[in-house]
């Protein structure tokens, strides 16, 4: 099995290789807005706790 | 059994015990996805009718699983956190929809190009293909309605009413545009079903299957803890972390 | 508890009684649906061929289709009026079974502008070419659709009934779900101009009706509950 006929995908290769690259790029979104929205929501409650210590100082 | 179940569904304690697990849920889906690949694109043997084309049902087959799955999974969370009135299953089920929503798209996408190769145009009204396309519009009503509320616990309950009936929808719905295409469509152009599998085939899509449901419980841990800290934001145990 | 209350079904049709008459004073918005109903059906010829015998080949879908969008334009409004007068709040003190006076409001509005529709569709129909030996069919898919229809929209409309601009997003919702009926209501006009028997979509639109009967004032009862509780 050489690389040339594994990118060439027995003549398919414009169907699979986007069809994977899509399912990829999916993933990633999912990846990083999943990510995102834990990471707003801690910086979000982070800040909130140091307004309110500042407060009661 | 019940203080057992209270303990779990308690904020705090869902909040660190799905921190525990997502990295877990995250490394062995990125192996999982890995390695079906692998196993899909080069070692599994090529189909004598669709050639290397069916490689495509290693992504296709597993996201219309998951948007099914997910489908179902947010139903019985909106249907425990309505009955129950458990804040978090609420925000569990607002965690898997955009999730659900996409697999629902890349579930379509991924049809629509392998449907090229196979009936030579990218769009055929084929059972599947349509089904998905209307769990997509399910999903984005879903989402439409949830969104369109200020009150979080409105749109919590609102969205779980709908999810319900949604769900009650998704087998008639099903059976419908089953019976609709039989109709239409001469049987042969049922290529996409069935490529005559063998068992060296299904052993990556089993894989590539387990992947993403761990990838999907990844995606929801990380989101539900976004939720629950969104709202729980007034709550003394989040003052008490930091 | 010496309180008489009133029977449920004494209370059913108090409702129903009442939306008929309130109905009554504002005709126009009876008739709104009806003229969009002809219009939307007008279009389809303009807009693909005038050939009739090519036409009733989509005439039983642009008909469903048609039928499916003019009965929800009217049902936004449905409980709106009544969840911000605090009629249903007083509903859901009553100790009545609240989904069944919802129900009552959603056969009315049936009665209003389902109803006519039906009736109409047969006269639209020829428009689109339908064969007389269809307007049977037409008329009692038609009749068991919007029904569904109806109730489902009644779920939308309940669960939509606080929101800015509920409108499109009603129709978002409700859309989606209605499908298997447009596929059901459709295929039995069909298969009834193709000589077959179309017995069996028709049971199924009736199995469905009666699902929706029966689950339906529950979902509409709870999501009417979220607005007005709280």
């Amino acid at each position: 099995m050489d690389l040339q006929s594994f990118f060439n995908m027995g003549g398919y290769a414009q169907y699979v290789w986007p069809a994977y690259g899509l399912t990829a790029l999916v993933l990633l979104w999912n990846w990083w807005a999943a990510r995102r929205s834990e990471t707003e929501a801690q910086t979000a409650a982070q800040r909130r706790n140091e307004l309110a210590r500042e407060r009661s100082t | 059994m019940w203080t057992w179940f209270h303990k779990l569904a308690s904020p705090p304690h869902a909040y660190r015990i799905l921190g525990n697990l997502a990295p877990w849920f995250g490394w062995a889906s990125l192996a999982l996805i890995l390695v079906a690949s692998w196993w899909g694109l080069v070692k599994a043997p090529a189909d004598y009718q669709q050639g290397d084309g069916f490689r495509i049902l290693y992504v296709h087959a597993p996201s219309a699983w998951m948007s099914m799955f997910a489908y179902v999974v947010m139903a019985v969370a909106a249907g425990v956190g309505l009955v129950w009135r458990i804040k978090l299953a609420h925000a569990a089920a607002a965690a898997v929809a955009p999730i659900g929503a996409s697999f629902t798209f890349l579930a379509l996408a991924t049809g629509s190009i392998w449907g090229k190769p196979m009936w030579g145009t990218w769009w055929v009204w084929d059972a599947r293909l349509t089904s998905e396309l209307l769990l997509l519009f399910l999903y984005l009503g879903y989402m439409a309605l949830r969104a369109s509320f200020d009150d979080p616990q409105r749109a919590d309950r609102a969205s779980a009413v709908l999810a319900l009936v949604g769900v009650i929808n998704v087998p008639i719905i099903h059976y419908s545009v089953d019976w609709w295409t039989t109709l239409h469509q001469p049987a042969s152009v049922t290529k996409l079903d069935k490529p005559s599998i063998q068992i060296a085939m299904l052993i990556p899509l089993f894989i590539m299957i387990a992947g993403f449901q761990l990838y999907f419980g990844w995606a929801v841990s990380r989101r539900l803890r976004g939720e629950i800290l969104r709202r729980e934001r007034n709550a003394n145990w989040l003052k008490e972390a930091s | 508890m010496t309180a008489v209350r009133t029977p449920t079904l004494a209370a059913v049709k108090l409702v129903f009684k009442r939306d008929l008459t309130l109905a009554w004073r504002r005709w126009d918005e009876v008739t709104q649906p009806l003229i969009f109903y002809v219009v939307v059906t007008t279009m389809f010829p303009l807009a693909t061929t005038p050939d009739l015998s090519a036409l009733s080949k989509i005439g039983g879908g642009v008909v469903w289709v048609a039928a499916l969008l003019a009965s929800l334009l009217a049902l936004e409004a449905l409980f709106r009026a009544d969840v911000e007068d605090g009629t249903t709040e007083q509903w859901v003190l009553s100790g009545q079974p609240l989904g069944y006076l919802l129900l009552a409001k959603v056969a009315a509005h049936w009665v209003l502008t389902g109803l006519p529709l039906v009736i109409m569709s047969p006269i639209v129909g020829t428009g689109l070419g339908l064969p007389t030996s269809a307007w049977g069919v037409l008329m009692l898919s038609l009749l068991l659709g919007t029904g569904t229809l109806s109730i489902l929209g009644g779920i939308g409309a309940a669960l939509t009934v606080g929101v800015r601009r509920g409108s499109v997003l009603l129709s978002l919702l409700v859309l989606p779900l209605a499908m298997p009926l447009l596929i059901f209501g459709a295929r039995a006009v069909a298969m009834q101009m193709d000589g077959d028997s179309p017995a069996g979509p028709l049971q199924l639109l009736a199995a469905i009706f009666f699902l929706a009967l029966s689950l339906g004032p529950l979902a509409m009862s709870a999501a009417i509950r979220i607005s007005v509780e709280n």
